[in-house]
């Protein structure tokens, strides 16, 4: 799932200066899941910041909804009843829901606050690491299900560079190096000509993310 | 003087200056590069070298750039932030002043599904406006982006492309103030054929001031059939070329005479205008042309500066 | 100033804090009048946002009484709230509040007078302090 991480409270603090009652707006889906925009986080975040403009002498009212999720037009539309006298919405949700919400409410200032980060999995709780990045066009079959793309600091699809020592990779000697892992697993699972086959050039203007927002259609689905 | 180069000169003496275009080939014959730049000898003050025009792959900028100073003629040579990441952006500025360069023109560059290599990478690690900014860093205070410094001094004359033609219309002025504010010297615009919508926005221009902050050099395109024109108007990403234009140069005999009298009367109407500076005529691959329309606008002769 | 009476929320683990509140009392040692203990299960039940409602609500001053390290009944909970209560320091230093409105300490059972005096001394700190600037 999408991972985030609440923005510092005096950069959120800042985006809000001008106003007097806003929408704070989690989300239950991915954001709830790491902790960083469900309900829980929606009433911490409100009551931080009340108490952080009341130090000020200033009020600041906050209205607090958690949609089920904001990158669905249906529960976005559900909050429009909410939005009456509201100077600014703030959405903790990740970067599509804070869109869908500017999208929806155009006459309505949307702030984020979160920094959306990546697509992960949780290594244990309170702990989350990056797994996919969304080229479009994936290689695990070639790989043993490890992802060069995320996981090699320099997105090698044709095996490791010079970097590679001990398992681990050149930027910090700590990050493992993805094609150690690719070969381990590839050896374990009797895979190992894979590493002979030539990964041609990666098609980041068509297929990828280097071509404007990328768009799905299912016929068999839309109305 | 910031770079010493002979369109400095001509800019800050108030001359109206003229610069001309040359597009690398698509190959690496030197020797063709040299032949089309001598076709440009005295009706130019600097001739613009294309970085990779319409995302394809040509002989770089740098290297042709290279090639016109062992020429005696002066490149303004231009970089795009779509290849290259600051690491190369930057090692390219010591590079091209080290042969020489002493104007560059910093631009995003056309993305690369209009060229010959769509599946390439988009770098833009820096936009034209940090890009700008950046070596504007490098020339006055001597460092690199994150504060390092670096031996020897950059001496070049910064400049920057403006579109009066893309939307969102009012925007656009606000990003000439950009440009200007991070550090462009003189300012290229799209080609006109637009004529009222550029006078609309040379009115913005001035009312904001830009034009006493910033050498605005007009660019014009000779056409040379009513088929370059439509394509000019649908396949290149911020030109607009009106109905007026395209009809005259449908109805004409001679197309190609037609068009360089346009662009004549363009540049005349051009010269008239408060706040501009020059012209940038871009030939695109017709520089045998550039003397003739030079001439029949009244730009020649060029000055000679020491 | 002179006037100023802190106010405390006192989170309480059941098992250890609670019980040291209650022997205090029975001792009849004299706490200031102005705390409010809130019995809970484990003080690892002790949630940020609970912290952060007593102090938004008008508490000067937050205590949690968890169990020793290593004592508690419910394994990890001592561990949990040591975490949470760095979490909201960091919070509170954020919008400007004193980390040291809130604090952690450890007690056990029999631990009534030493619950008695923790409490009083935050009493005269947070007097000293002043009143919560955010209520």
């Amino acid at each position: 799932m999408i991972k985030a991480e609440q923005k510092p409270v005096d950069e959120i603090l800042g985006f809000l200066d001008a106003y007097k009652r806003i929408l704070l707006v989690g989300c239950n889906g991915c954001a709830a899941v790491c902790h960083a925009g469900g309900e829980r986080e929606v009433a911490i975040l409100a009551a931080t910041l009340r108490m952080a403009r009341k130090k000020l002498g200033q009020k600041l009212e906050i209205l607090e909804e958690t949609s089920p999720r904001q990158c669905e037009p249906e529960f976005v539309d559900a909050l429009a009843g909410k939005t009456e006298d509201v100077e600014a919405i703030l959405s903790i949700a990740c970067g599509v829901g804070v869109q869908a919400l500017a999208e929806r409410f155009s006459e309505i200032p949307v702030y984020p606050g979160v920094n959306t980060m990546f697509m992960g999995k949780t290594v244990e709780p309170g702990v989350w690491v990056e797994r996919c990045q969304a080229c479009g066009n994936c290689v695990l079959h070639l790989t043993g299900g490890i992802c060069p793309v995320t996981r090699c600091a320099k997105q090698l699809l044709n095996g490791p560079c010079g970097g590679s020592r001990d398992g681990v990779c050149e930027i910090d000697g700590e990050t493992p190096c993805a094609w150690q892992a690719i070969y381990d697993r590839l050896k374990a699972t009797g895979q190992l000509d894979r590493l002979e086959l030539f990964v041609p050039a990666k098609r980041w203007g068509r297929e990828s993310r280097d071509r404007g927002p990328r768009t799905i259609v299912r016929g068999d689905l839309k109305q | 003087m910031r770079a010493g180069s002979h369109l400095e000169r001509v800019m800050e003496k108030g001359l109206f200056a003229v610069t001309g275009q040359l597009i690398p080939p698509k190959g690496n014959d030197a020797g063709g590069v040299k032949k089309k730049a001598e076709l440009l000898r005295g009706y130019v003050d600097a001739v613009n070298v294309t970085d990779n025009q319409r995302a394809m792959v040509r002989m770089s900028s740098m290297a042709a750039s290279s090639l016109l100073i062992g020429m005696g003629l002066e490149p303004v040579m231009q970089m795009v932030t779509r290849d290259r990441n600051r690491i190369a952006l930057q090692s390219d500025i010591l590079g091209s002043t080290a042969l020489g360069v002493k104007n560059l023109l910093l631009l995003t560059g056309d993305h690369p599904c209009l060229g010959n290599q769509v599946d390439s990478k988009n770098v833009h690690d820096l936009d034209s406006v940090q890009l700008i900014d950046c070596a504007r860093r490098m020339r006055e205070e001597g460092k690199i982006l994150g504060g390092e410094g670096f031996a020897g001094e950059v001496g070049i004359l910064i400049g920057a492309v403006v579109n009066p033609f893309g939307d969102p219309f009012e925007f656009r002025v606000v990003r000439l103030a950009k440009k200007i504010d991070a550090g462009a010297d003189f300012v290229q615009t799209q080609p006109v054929f637009d004529m009222n919508r550029f006078k609309e926005w040379m009115g913005m221009v001035r009312d904001r001031g830009l034009h006493e902050r910033v050498h605005i050099m007009a660019g014009v395109v000779p056409l040379k059939s009513a088929a370059m024109a439509e394509f000019l108007r649908s396949g290149v990403p911020g030109i607009t070329v009106p109905d007026n234009v395209i009809g005259r140069m449908a109805k004409a005999s001679e197309p190609a005479e037609e068009g360089i009298r346009i662009c004549v009367e363009q540049i005349e109407e051009l010269k008239e205008m408060e706040g501009i500076h020059g012209v940038h005529i871009m030939t695109v691959d017709w520089e045998e042309k550039a003397g003739q329309i030079a001439e029949m606008a009244g730009l020649l002769p060029r000055p000679v500066l020491w | 100033m002179g006037s100023f009476v802190p106010r405390i929320v006192a989170f309480c683990c059941d098992r250890s804090g609670y019980r040291a509140a209650d022997m205090a009392g029975g001792l009849g040692i004299s706490v200031p009048e102005t705390i409010e203990v809130v019995r809970v299960p484990c003080a690892g039940r002790v949630d940020a946002l609970h912290i952060l409602r007593a102090l938004e609500s008008g508490a000067d001053g937050v205590l949690i009484v968890a169990c020793h390290r290593g004592n508690c009944r419910s394994l990890t909970g001592d561990l949990a709230v040591r975490a949470r209560t760095e979490h909201v320091h960091e919070i509170m230093e954020r919008i400007g509040l004193k980390r040291e409105r809130l604090e952690l300490c450890n007690l056990s059972v029999q631990d009534g007078p030493k619950f008695a005096e923790t409490v009083r001394r935050k009493f005269e700190y947070l007097k000293e302090l002043g009143p919560n600037p955010t209520r």
